[in-house]
């Protein structure tokens, strides 16, 4: 009897990887959604990992993910539940079982189904799947680690670089269920491994033994099929939500001419910003790693008297640290940037996993009336954009600027058209012209920002400081004028609304249920949305990226609906914002603190529910 | 090409009204920072004077170079940001004992590791006088404040080890009453390259008046303190006629002429003598046993952190195919939707 190649085609498809934390599984799914890229498909990415570098081998506590979601049509998120799992051990299949699809596919290990393996995930039988009842799934047996052996036996290398290239069988073994060249994937482990012929030469071996081998056994493995997205034309590559911040922040100082200066400390998940600005000294980047989060912002605030564009980057409980900093900058009126590249928390929290809950903070966690402009990222490529933004906000205003993006946007990665400078949006920082007129505090009557000059420039000598001063720059205690000093800063603040476009919706300008969302999660609220538009819900998503001040015509937006609800990843920090802006509304909420992205079958329930109470 | 720059002091001068008590030592050490900066040939609006939190770091309101008065123990790491974001710059920093060596501790070793290029004017009060009299990482054990009535039960930090122990490259002392020595110093400290640390005896005439009296008094001066000079032997008292020997691996005071000690016996300084051996000694040396050393105790010409970077940012620019945005953007792997 011959049994066909089952070949499942679809519009999208979700793939987990997964092992354990040392299998290199981020790298065989980066590699995978590179290559998926390549060939025109749209993609989305979720690396999953614990925050131990190497946790006990064999563990649900040790193993780490990498999940993508690949389409035809454009792709949002990186999928709710996987429609296959590649388990390098049984605690992988442990660890992911409740996010697989019914009737999914899991490739597993066969040679790590062992008793020892059975003991250290903590299962009770021999029989993982059915103690994790995955009955009416495919499970397709592989003995990659022999298989794997096996094709490294006549070269001369140890054990332990043998266990290591594991992944590249899996690797190989997927491209081919995924109908993937493997030339993309060749060059990259060439150019990695280029100067050690053996390890190179067991890379290649190895992927093309999983390729081949199911390629061979074809008749047990389905076959999926996704054809390429229609996208638009251009010049296209993929980027993580924290390179593209370094990049927008290049982009900005390239366009404002001037230098960028960052001053950071390592902390996860934000380092990557630091690292990425690290490597462009051949761009002129200052890149200053300090020695604790304070002195990470202060040599910024520094670099930004002395007039470079002055970013810092952090996560979390580093803004924490960089509060007292950050008042310097809301009072002294100085240009700055702050990445908070948002995790669990509080405290150390969930360090490897995302969150939105650093909202507040970021309003309202510092001594006295210290307004600063709030930006929030929304996809890992518009990261970009608005690090772009923020910068031209600062320097064209003078004020500080946090940008919120988040786990799930500075590791995720997306496609990205990749944009010219010359189309981004001109920046002219306020550098002071006319020495005879200059006074430090002097400010644009519309915009209220004051002037920059800095040391180097003849003529504009002065003193600037964290003490409250009258609007000539002098130190003042005189009661009224502390009033007037703290509604000018406010003011300042709320007048970059005028630089801000209007909020615009995904959907129609009134109907039953308005969704509300901000930063991080707007590709899993805008397919909950779409899906629900199609099926003929009347419900519309507004989904902010310009948190203090919202854009012009929130209020407006805000009127025309029956109910609205705001779903946010913490327990209910924009919606208490949106209740002291705009209390004439009645906001429902939606909030989930699990250290993951919303899933879209959540959502879309919730909605549903609501729209029929 | 240097031009020439008559500069004197009221030029330095803001139009602020000083405001420390009368009789500070801080009033003393403003006037020798400014005929210092007068001295040094560089251009009035490339100095950035740079403070933390205390009453001297009201200081840059009293200049009239570009100034910034900034938060509490941070005035190190903001100097750090300046001078790296604009090394042509010449930066100072004022900071205290306790803005510089308790919350600013970390700054404070971390500035000096790094050698970057900044002056460092470090005010040593042994007290806490903006807050009223507590006291400080300076603070002698057992001595009374607001905050220690019995007594405080922890030894000082005594600063010049610090910065030997941060691998510091240039340490100076002097004290707030000797104008034209301090001038000297500071001037010292500006033409050296590198965190430069200059430790001011500075008198609170309020909250600890007298603190340093038993080593700043004009009238035994020149028995009490040692003015070291780099390449001179280290001779003091009122009749030069006391030197400092090393003998057994420690200083030690002699006579010159009695015990058949010979000018030749006396210790000459090396201020750029790598091993911090002798300046840590010299550093430790206290009344009664021996003088106080003042002047530049160490000058080590080292690696200069701000340089560094230029270099390797001109390294950079020189090697890479990648020189705008444009380039970096499609850069690496990227691929074409036609």
């Amino acid at each position: 009897m011959s049994i066909e190649t089952k070949v499942i085609e679809l519009e999208e498809v979700s793939i987990r990887f997964s092992g354990d934390s040392g299998d290199g599984m981020q790298l065989t799914g980066t590699l995978f959604s590179d290559t998926s890229s390549l060939i025109g498909n749209d993609i989305s990415t979720f690396p999953d990992y614990p925050s131990e570098i190497r946790a006990p081998q064999g563990t649900v506590a040790g193993v780490s993910g990498f999940q993508i979601q690949i389409g035809k049509k454009k792709i949002n998120t990186p999928g709710d539940l996987a429609h296959v799992l590649v388990a390098m051990n049984p605690a992988a299949v442990k660890a992911n079982a409740k996010y697989m699809m019914p009737g999914g596919t899991i490739f597993y290990d066969s040679d790590s189904f062992n008793q020892k393996n059975f003991e250290k995930a903590k299962f009770t039988t021999d029989d993982p799947f059915t103690e994790l009842n995955l009955l009416d799934h495919i499970k397709v047996p592989v003995p990659i680690t022999q298989l794997t052996r096996e094709a490294l036996k006549d070269l001369e290398i140890d054990n332990k670089s043998i266990l290591r290239s594991k992944n590249m069988f899996a690797l190989g073994l997927i491209c081919w269920v995924f109908s993937r060249p493997l030339d993309y994937i060749e060059k990259y482990i060439t150019k990695k491994f280029g100067k050690k012929e053996l390890v190179l030469e067991a890379n290649l071996r190895v992927l093309h033994a999983g390729y081949n081998y199911a390629w061979n056994l074809q008749h047990m493995t389905p076959r999926y099929v996704v054809h390429p997205a229609p996208i638009e034309k251009g010049l296209y590559r993929n980027i993580s939500g924290n390179l593209a911040t370094a990049w927008g922040l290049l982009a900005a100082a390239e366009k404002a001419g001037l230098e960028l200066f960052i001053g950071s400390y390592p902390i996860t998940p934000a380092t990557e910003v630091l690292q990425a600005l690290a490597e462009r000294k051949d761009l002129g980047v200052k890149s200053f790693q300090a020695e604790d989060e304070i002195a990470g912002i202060c040599t910024s605030i520094g670099a930004a008297f002395a007039g470079d564009l002055a970013v810092t980057s952090t996560s979390g409980p580093g803004f924490a640290l960089k509060s007292e900093a950050l008042g310097l900058s809301v009072m002294a009126e100085l240009p700055l940037v702050v990445v908070n590249v948002q995790r669990g928390g509080p405290s150390t929290g969930l360090p490897t996993k995302t969150e939105q809950a650093d909202l507040l903070q970021t309003l309202y966690g510092r001594n006295g009336e210290s307004p600063v402009v709030v930006v929030a990222a929304s996809t890992p490529s518009d990261c970009f954009y608005y690090a772009y933004m923020s910068a031209k906000i600062a320097l064209e205003r003078m004020v500080p600027v946090v940008l919120l993006t988040d786990g799930f946007l500075g590791n995720g990665t997306e496609p990205w058209k990749v944009p010219k400078v010359a189309d981004l949006p001109s920046i002219t920082p306020r550098i002071a012209r006319d020495a005879s007129k200059f006074k430090p505090y002097q400010r644009d009557p519309k915009t209220l920002a004051r002037e920059w000059a800095f040391p180097g420039m003849d003529g504009f000598q002065h003193r600037i400081g964290g003490l409250e001063k009258d609007p000539g720059g002098n130190v003042s205690q005189d009661p009224a004028n502390h009033q007037l000093m703290c509604e000018i800063r406010r003011d300042k603040v709320e007048a970059v609304a005028d630089m801000l476009p209007n909020l615009e919706l995904v959907g129609e300008n009134s109907g039953d249920l308005l969704v509300v969302g901000w930063g991080g999660t707007l590709g899993h609220l805008d397919t909950a949305v779409r899906e629900l538009q199609v099926k003929g819900t009347k419900i519309s998503l507004a989904h902010f990226n310009y948190i203090k001040p919202l854009p012009s015509n929130t209020k407006e937006v805000f009127s025309k609906f029956e109910k609205i609800v705001v779903c946010e990843l913490n327990l209910g920090q924009f919606v208490g914002y949106l209740r002291d802006k705009m209390p004439e509304h009645q906001y429902h909420q939606f909030n989930k603190v699990q250290g993951l992205p919303f899933t879209i079958q959540e959502l879309s329930d919730h909605f549903i529910k609501l729209i029929e109470e | 090409m240097l031009e020439t720059l008559n500069y004197t002091l009221k030029d330095f001068k803001s139009e602020n009204e000083v405001r420390w008590c009368p009789g500070c030592g801080d009033h003393a050490v403003l006037n020798a920072v400014q005929k210092a900066m007068a001295n040094l040939g560089i251009r009035h609006e490339d100095f950035a004077v740079i403070s933390g939190i205390g009453c001297s770091s009201r200081f840059p309101y009293y200049m009239s170079t570009y100034g910034f008065h900034t938060i509490h123990g941070r005035a190190a790491a903001i100097a750090s940001g300046v001078k790296c974001a604009n090394p042509k710059l010449t930066v100072w920093e004022i900071t205290g004992d306790g803005d510089a060596l308790a919350i600013g501790g970390n700054h404070f070793i971390h500035v000096i590791r790094r050698n970057i290029d900044i002056n460092i004017i470090l005010f040593n009060n042994k007290i806490y006088g903006l807050t009223k009299g507590q006291y400080s990482p300076t603070t002698d054990r057992g001595f009374v404040t607001k905050t220690s009535p019995m007594g405080t039960i922890e030894d000082p930090f005594v600063p010049g080890r610090l910065v030997l122990g941060a691998g510091g490259s240039f340490f100076a002392r002097c004290v707030d009453n000797n104008l034209k020595h301090s001038q000297e110093v500071f001037e010292e400290a500006a033409k050296f390259k590198g965190t430069s640390v200059v430790e001011v005896l500075q008198n609170c005439v309020i909250f600890n008046d007298g603190i340093h009296e038993a080593i700043t008094d004009p009238k035994t001066r020149e028995e009490r303190q040692i003015f070291l000079k780099h390449g001179e032997p280290m001779i003091f008292g009122n009749n030069r006629d006391k030197g400092i020997v090393l003998e057994k691996g420690k200083l030690r005071v002699v006579q010159l002429g009695e015990d058949g000690v010979k000018p030749e016996d006396i210790l000459v300084h090396d201020a750029s003598d790598q091993d911090g051996f002798l300046h840590q000694s010299l550093i430790s040396m206290k009344l009664p046993d021996f003088p106080v050393a003042m002047g530049v105790i160490r000058a080590v010409p080292s690696k200069v952190y701000n340089e560094a970077m230029e270099a390797q940012i001109a390294e950079a620019k020189a090697k890479s195919k990648i020189t705008s945005v444009d380039q970096l953007l499609s850069s690496g792997n990227t691929w074409t939707v036609e």
